[in-house]
């Protein structure tokens, strides 16, 4: 299987230049579907798949439609008929309160530019050493991988407290450094993948330019960090979505209100307004929520074709 | 050239190293470079002082003190982390099964549709929602006097159930959440797994005269299980390190700590009450748990698990 084009999960065939896989594409246009051989049973077994799916489906998404029926909703309809499906009347309000009770907009700041940093950061450290573990010959190489795949074994929550104090130490604590720089240079599930992703690459691409006598900086810049496109914009995505969503870290490590990012603001709304009125909870979650589903819908394609290749890489 | 070197000394290794062969090693560890000293400063270091917090009583400024198995002997007998650690094993327990199980059914049947980009897209939104406004939206649903209690009340006839207040029913309620938030991820693994199947296995088996159950159980499902195998494996991992969850969903670890789990208990010990040692102590605890568990995995793969390689 070819890691940096498996074929996509929506259906569809990778780009062309895919070689692997694509030799065992034709036999999938003559596989009947149950629907179309026509029996009786087999239609009814379709139908009921679709049922199921669709209900399956509704269980997805009615909690994200119950935020935002309730986001919509006055305090007085909420305390009057918690069950009301529509709002009655239908108010901004929620949101208009929420958003000048806690700074979201520099949570989304804080959250956008950590998130950026650590993603670019880490393509690069993680493509380099994934590359040299692929490629490179050098004394330790090979324990060394062993040791990084080990730590991923280490629930990161074993490091917690010394990881704390040693942030003390640094005099990171209550400081965007202490995510981002760990973030940028402590990945082993990165390099994994970009190893994998790399091992992936024909070797001939890169011996052409060992024999014109080009060093390996120049062999890494611009033979192989080209060809890696798709290895490097799946990873972007599982980092930037590891970033976004972290909360334990950032929960110990920052105090002000202003560094928080948007997990951290959305929890600390919780706690100054969750008991009062669940209408204004709903649409702060709303503001924390929509944006990123909404990146996520326009980006569905890519963003799911990456995860399924790191589902289906980490093997 | 480098490559010319070799080539003329044949099968005997060249004494000198070529000079391009010499700077390559040096360039191997300048690759390595920035990833080595990160993972060294910021996971081995702190999981090496982990392993010696656990054996030490610390106020976080003074001396250390060695006091041995002191921290484990009293965790052990901690009424909270016994509770936390049978917490975290029934929900790992419990939404490993079910979740990859509902996942494996979701992506079979999803492979038959022509059209599925709607359903991975509703499947996949709690992937890329925060757990932290996951258990904030659920706790909405959770309301004693919420859409759901009073469904479950009218259909059943029972009393609306107080899902966040009863003990037991706050476990289930964790359960569920995680179950939701994470089916998503592995239903776009599992169904990309289906997909990466080669259809020549499948049409030899079409030939030999296997329908299509038969096809299921006997070529795609044991050919998935690789995949399968390996997700059970990240998901226990990631089960037993449930925390934003809980921390969110139910305020102060629940009624009776019904939903404390490890990593609470390693948070509320370590930043809670700043008891550093038995705080190390149970994260070195949560780091057994995981290994062995995870030791069991590999080993009951043999059993459970087809290769391709094997197969063919």
């Amino acid at each position: 299987m070819s890691l940096a084009n498996p074929r996509l999960v929506d259906g569809t065939q990778a780009p062309p230049t895919d070689s692997t896989v694509a030799l065992s594409a034709p036999g999938f246009e003559h596989r009947p579907t149950g629907a179309r051989t026509g029996k009786g049973g087999r239609r009814l077994g379709a139908t009921a798949l679709h049922v199921a799916l669709i209900v399956a489906g509704l269980a997805m998404v009615f909690p994200f439609v119950w935020m935002l029926l309730t986001s919509f909703k006055s305090l007085p309809q909420l305390l009057q008929d918690p069950l009301a499906f529509l709002p009655q009347p239908w108010t901004f309000d929620n949101y208009v309160e929420a958003w000048n009770a806690v700074p979201f907009g520099q949570a989304y700041v804080n959250s956008i530019y950590i998130a950026a940093l650590v993603v670019v950061g880490t393509l690069l450290t993680a493509s380099m050493a994934g590359y040299a573990f692929a490629r490179i010959r050098f004394r330790g190489s090979r324990v060394l991988f062993i040791v990084f795949l080990a730590t991923q074994m280490i629930p990161k929550q074993v490091t917690l407290i010394p990881f704390y104090i040693l942030m003390t130490q640094l005099g990171w604590v209550d400081s965007h450094l202490a995510l981002i720089v760990p973030g940028l240079l402590a990945n082993p599930f990165a390099v994994f993948l970009m190893r994998q992703f790399v091992l992936s690459l024909p070797k001939e691409l890169e011996e052409a330019a060992i024999v014109d006598g080009a060093g390996r900086w120049r062999i890494f810049w611009s033979v192989v960090l080209p060809n890696l496109k798709p290895g490097l914009a799946a990873l972007s995505i599982i980092v930037a979505l590891d970033v976004w969503n972290a909360f334990l870290f950032p929960l110990v490590l920052l105090n002000s209100p202003d560094l928080f990012t948007v997990p951290l603001l959305l929890s600390s709304f919780q706690g100054q307004f969750g008991s009062v009125n669940y209408g204004l909870v709903m649409a702060a979650s709303a503001i924390s929520t929509i944006p990123m589903l909404i990146v996520f819908v326009i980006g569905q394609r890519r963003i799911l074709n990456s995860m399924a290749a790191s589902g289906l890489g980490g093997r | 050239m480098p490559q010319a070197q070799p080539a003329a000394s044949a099968p005997r290794r060249p004494r000198k190293e070529s000079a391009w062969r010499r700077r390559d090693r040096r360039w191997g560890y300048v690759f390595v470079g920035p990833q080595l000293l990160g993972m060294s400063l910021f996971v081995v270091l702190p999981f090496a002082a982990s392993m010696v917090l656990a054996f030490a009583s610390w106020d976080g400024l003074g001396e250390l003190t060695w006091v041995g198995f002191e921290n484990f002997s009293a965790q052990l007998q901690d009424e909270l982390l016994l509770r936390s650690i049978v917490n975290t094993l029934i929900i790992a327990f419990v939404t490993v099964p079910i979740g990859l199980g509902l996942a494996v059914v979701i992506a079979v049947a999803l492979e038959k549709l022509k059209t599925r980009t709607l359903y991975l897209v509703l499947f996949f939104a709690p992937v890329v929602t925060s757990t932290v406004a996951v258990a904030m939206i659920w706790q909405q649903m959770f309301r004693a006097d919420g859409v759901l209690s009073t469904a479950i009340s009218n259909i059943f006839g029972i009393a609306p159930p107080d899902w966040l207040g009863d003990p037991k029913l706050a476990l289930l309620a964790v359960c569920i959440v995680t179950i939701w938030s994470s089916l998503g991820l592995n239903v776009i693994i599992f169904l990309a797994g289906l997909q990466n199947i080669s259809p020549s296995v499948i049409e030899a088996a079409r030939i030999d005269g296997a329908g299509a159950w038969r096809l299921l159980t006997s070529i795609r499902l044991p050919l998935l299980s690789p995949i399968v195998f390996f997700s059970s494996v990240v998901a226990f991992i990631s089960s037993l390190q449930t925390f934003d969850t809980v921390y969110v969903l139910v305020s102060n670890a629940g009624p009776d700590n019904a939903t404390r789990t490890i990593v609470y208990h390693i948070y509320d010990l370590g930043f809670g009450k700043f008891e550093i040692g038995p705080s190390s102590a149970a994260s070195v605890i949560l780091l057994v748990i995981t290994l062995v568990i995870t030791a069991i995995q590999f080993g009951a793969q043999k059993k459970f698990v087809h290769y391709e390689d094997d197969a063919a």
